[in-house]
């Protein structure tokens, strides 16, 4: 990178261009001069889709917060009276709520590449770690959101997991009061949600993405081939198998953007509830400390958790064990680009081990995330010969193993895996 | 690309809509509705400014939103209200809940959102399930929802009617339930599942008055997104032109 | 690469299309957004027109009715009154009601649609106090030549029974008459000139 810096430009953009040039010598470092892969296929959109969701949700939220009312006795009212009351309110909470789920999609989808082309793996550890916060915070963003409509499954949905803080051994008792800041979910409760919904949390995810970003473009886009491009350049110093970021990935993310604002509008103008799993159905009653839903389940992102926190038998009585194994779940992530020890970043040139490690890790994921919707007892029960145990927690329990497995047996299954010779070039 | 495509696809189809429950194992019928049936609607909502909301708000509907389903601010004024309410006013009940409370045991719960918690089916089925019980204290109850603390509202229009709930033979056979009218009502079985497809209409107006605008604005919305589709691809597929 | 040739007029134009169509776009996206902050339907039912009846005001009393949060004043003008209005013209700033602070069917001499019924918006054009009715007979406290009005107590401001502002007082402009109509004899709408159809 130069230190001094020529202007490029004449007349207005010149005069600013000359007397504060930060924004196009950042300009110039992360878009135009930034050289990306020439190869990213379907996968590679959602890193932008991300941000674009991101945006979405700020501005959707900023507007809602115009009428919304943090108070037990309002909030339900007050987000009818967006709905209908409003001028183009009901627009501006169906982009929220669709574009809660959406965001999680996004990342799921931006996660899961990750792991098809090792974009976890050295030198993008620190990539990985900011992305598993910004996954984490997204979590905490969604779970303090969820209470603000002040429905029937919000109010259930916070007690429970508020609940969960409380099976921790010795402080737990104190610490879910702590939280609450009542003896039940009541109004403080929703009030500081509130405060952590719309600032608190909003302010770290958009630190970490930035530094997601710059960890990013400080060693540079991994590609669906696992080559580093910064191995073969040009007389120019340019990666030869890279491309300028602007305008060739601007324009082709432009293209994702559209198709992913397509399917957003289908959501939000003609299912908005997505059958009931982007809006609960339980949520159009208002809460009700005395009566608790006869099926509480949260909202889908969260219910691969969930079945496990289901699926762990207590311990002494306690929950505290399936607790921890919700967390480890979430905590093992952070752990990944150190167990994953393939000679191949990505898939397309690893063996057949890490293949059916991934197959199997993502179907578990999917079959626990729908087990979670549904009560223990939707596949019936085994017979005398097992207890009568419910189908679904067996196979729960089954697909946590294979969830946790999927990561303690990486080391070992990667490292014997029969990978083949990895290109030094990306091939046109 | 199709082979993910198709993945997705099958993802998707794995799940499928969550369903309403009955709490009384009763069979769900689908109700007949149509958002685009103004008459429908505005019957609907005689109805149920007629027996409903003596004692069920709609505390976030405004009257004047009736406007939607085709009816003038007079219309609404003439026919529809029949407390002193404004026509800009929401739609509320003069009865407060504490009393309510002592006479039914429960507060009648607001019904703006019902259509949408509920669903329309069950509602559809809901008020064509009550049946005389002596055991409860309304001498009331339903098939869907068991021991409800909502006499019959529309008893005059339906009639009288008694359930009886024969157990099938073996482990797994359907319950069988047999209706028998005691006392006619002033309307006949179809004039009557009329009247309650009017209403439910009419309760899934109230539940998003938005909802008919929502679809109109959607199609324009994707057919910009359509066109704009066309030019962002235009445009990426001249720049790649660099690339490949 | 292609980074410093000029771009082809394919693609500028093809670049200028797209750009003006997502521009739109967007715009149409702020629509809502921007029309969120509207008055909502709550606020416009609290503004909507109210409607009061006149029948049991007796001549010479100013009935107060809140319309839009404002206060709104309903004067049944007696005779004397009235003839204080039509002799008082030299002392006012805007005898005329030139300033469009009535609607065209109320800009005459006595800024109504009846001569006897007077109808504005009790708050002062100054900085927005609301005066008080001074009748003629409190001359020891309004000055010998105090014909009757309104006396706005924060500044000073007199206006005549029209409403019409004195010269040299603070208030700049006559008092606001707000659109209104008369649905029978003795009912009055404020805040909605159209006829009902």
């Amino acid at each position: 990178m130069a230190t001094e810096y020529t202007p490029k430009y004449t007349g207005i953009i010149g005069w600013v261009e000359r007397r504060f040039p930060t924004p196009f010598i950042e300009f110039q470092k992360h878009a135009s001069g930034y050289y990306a892969p020439k190869n990213f296929n379907f996968w590679y959109y959602f890193g932008s889709l991300a941000l674009l969701v991101l945006v979405i949700q700020i501005v959707s939220g900023i507007f809602l917060t115009m009428n919304y009312k943090p108070d037990a006795a309002l909030a339900f009212g007050s987000v009818e009276y967006i709905m209908r009351d409003v001028p183009g309110g009901w627009i501006i909470r169906y982009i929220h709520s669709t574009g809660a789920s959406a965001f999680f999609i996004v990342v799921y989808l931006h996660m899961f590449r990750a792991l098809l082309y090792g974009s976890h793996r050295e030198p993008r550890e620190l990539v990985w770690i900011f992305g598993v916060l910004i996954y984490l915070t997204l979590m905490g963003e969604a779970f303090f959101g969820y209470l603000l409509p002040w429905g029937q499954m919000s109010y259930w949905g916070a007690q429970v997991i508020v609940n969960l803080f409380s099976t921790i051994p010795v402080i737990g008792p104190d610490l879910s009061l702590w939280i609450r800041g009542d003896y039940v979910v009541g109004d403080a409760t929703l009030n500081r949600f509130f405060a952590f919904h719309v600032i608190a949390l909003p302010l770290v995810l958009i630190g970490l993405v930035v530094v997601h970003l710059l960890a990013l473009h400080d060693v540079g886009s991994n590609n669906p081939e696992g080559v580093d491009i910064k191995k073969h350049k040009g007389p120019d110093g340019n990666p030869l198998d890279g491309i300028p970021f602007h305008p060739y990935y601007t324009v082709k993310d432009a293209v994702g953007a559209v198709v992913f604002l397509a399917l957003f509008a289908i959501v939000l103008f003609f299912v908005p509830e997505m059958g009931g799993y982007f809006l609960e159905y339980n949520n159009f009653v208002p809460a009700d400390p005395l009566k608790t839903p006869l099926h509480i389940a949260p909202v889908w992102y969260f219910t691969p958790f969930y079945s496990m926190l289901r699926a762990v038998p207590p311990l002494f009585n306690s929950q505290f064990p399936g607790v921890m194994v919700m967390g480890l779940a979430t905590m093992i992530l952070l752990l990944l680009p150190w167990l994953d020890r393939g000679r191949a970043l990505s898939i397309r040139y690893r063996g057949p081990y890490y293949k059916w490690a991934l197959t199997l890790f993502v179907v578990a994921f999917l079959i626990l995330g729908y087990l979670g919707t549904e009560t223990t007892n939707v596949w019936g029960q085994f017979g005398d010969w097992l207890g009568k145990a419910d189908v679904a927690t067996v196979v729960a329990r089954v697909c946590t193993l294979v969830y946790f497995l999927f990561f303690i047996l990486m080391p070992w299954y990667t490292a014997r895996d029969r990978t083949l010779p990895v290109p030094s070039r990306i091939a046109d | 690309m199709k082979k993910l495509l198709t993945g997705l696809a099958l993802a998707c189809a794995a799940f499928t809509a969550q369903t309403f429950a009955s709490e009384g194992g009763y069979r769900l019928d689908r109700a007949p509705i149509d958002q685009n049936d103004v008459v429908s609607r505005q019957a609907g909502a005689r109805t149920f400014v007629n027996y409903c909301l003596n004692c069920h708000s709609a505390q976030y509907m405004r009257y004047n939103r009736l406007q939607d389903i085709g009816l003038t601010e007079q219309q609404i004024r003439d026919n529809l209200i029949l407390t002193g309410d404004k026509v800009g006013d929401t739609m509320r009940v003069a009865m407060s809940a504490k009393d309510a409370k002592s006479w039914f045991g429960v507060p009648p719960p607001d019904l703006s959102v019902v259509a949408r918690s509920r669903g329309v089916d069950w509602l559809y089925t809901y008020l064509r399930t009550f049946y005389r019980d002596p055991a409860t204290a309304s001498g009331w109850n339903n098939a869907v929802f068991p021991n409800v603390g909502m006499p019959h509202a529309l008893w005059t229009l339906q009639g009288e009617r008694s359930l009886q709930r024969k157990e099938g033979e073996g482990e797994h056979a359907a319950v069988e339930y047999k209706w028998v009218q005691m006392t006619p009502g002033t309307q006949s079985t179809i004039e009557y599942d009329r009247t309650v497809r009017d209403l439910v209409n009419f309760l899934a107006f109230v539940g998003e008055p938005a909802a008919q605008s929502r679809k109109q604005i959607g199609i324009w919305v994707l057919l910009v997104l359509g066109m704009l589709f066309v030019l962002v691809y235009l445009v990426k597929r001249e720049f790649w032109k660099d690339v490949h | 690469m292609t980074q410093e040739q000029k771009p082809s007029s394919t693609r500028r134009r093809l670049l200028v299309v797209t750009s003006a169509a997502g521009g739109a776009a967007t715009l149409g996206a702020a629509v809502p957004f921007v029309s969120s902050m509207l008055p909502s339907e709550k606020a416009r039912a609290a503004g909507a027109p109210i409607e009061v009846d006149i029948s049991k005001l007796q001549p010479g009393e100013l009935g107060i009715f809140e319309w839009r949060g404002k206060p709104v004043w309903i004067l049944k003008r007696t005779p004397e009154m009235l003839d204080s209005i039509k002799q008082g013209a030299a002392k006012l700033a805007d005898p005329e009601s030139s300033v469009a602070q009535q609607p065209d069917y109320a800009k005459n001499e006595f800024r109504s649609i009846k001569p006897e019924i007077a109808i504005m918006v009790g708050i002062c054009t100054h900085l927005g106090c609301s005066p008080k009715e001074k009748t003629a007979e409190e001359k020891a406290e309004m000055g010998a030549d105090w014909a009757g009005g309104f006396y706005c107590p924060c500044h000073g401001s007199k206006f005549d029974f029209a409403g019409r502002v004195y010269k040299g007082v603070p208030a700049p402009i006559n008092l606001e008459v707000p659109p209104h109509t008369f649905v029978t004899e003795n009912t009055v709408v404020i805040g909605d000139d159209r006829k009902e159809g």
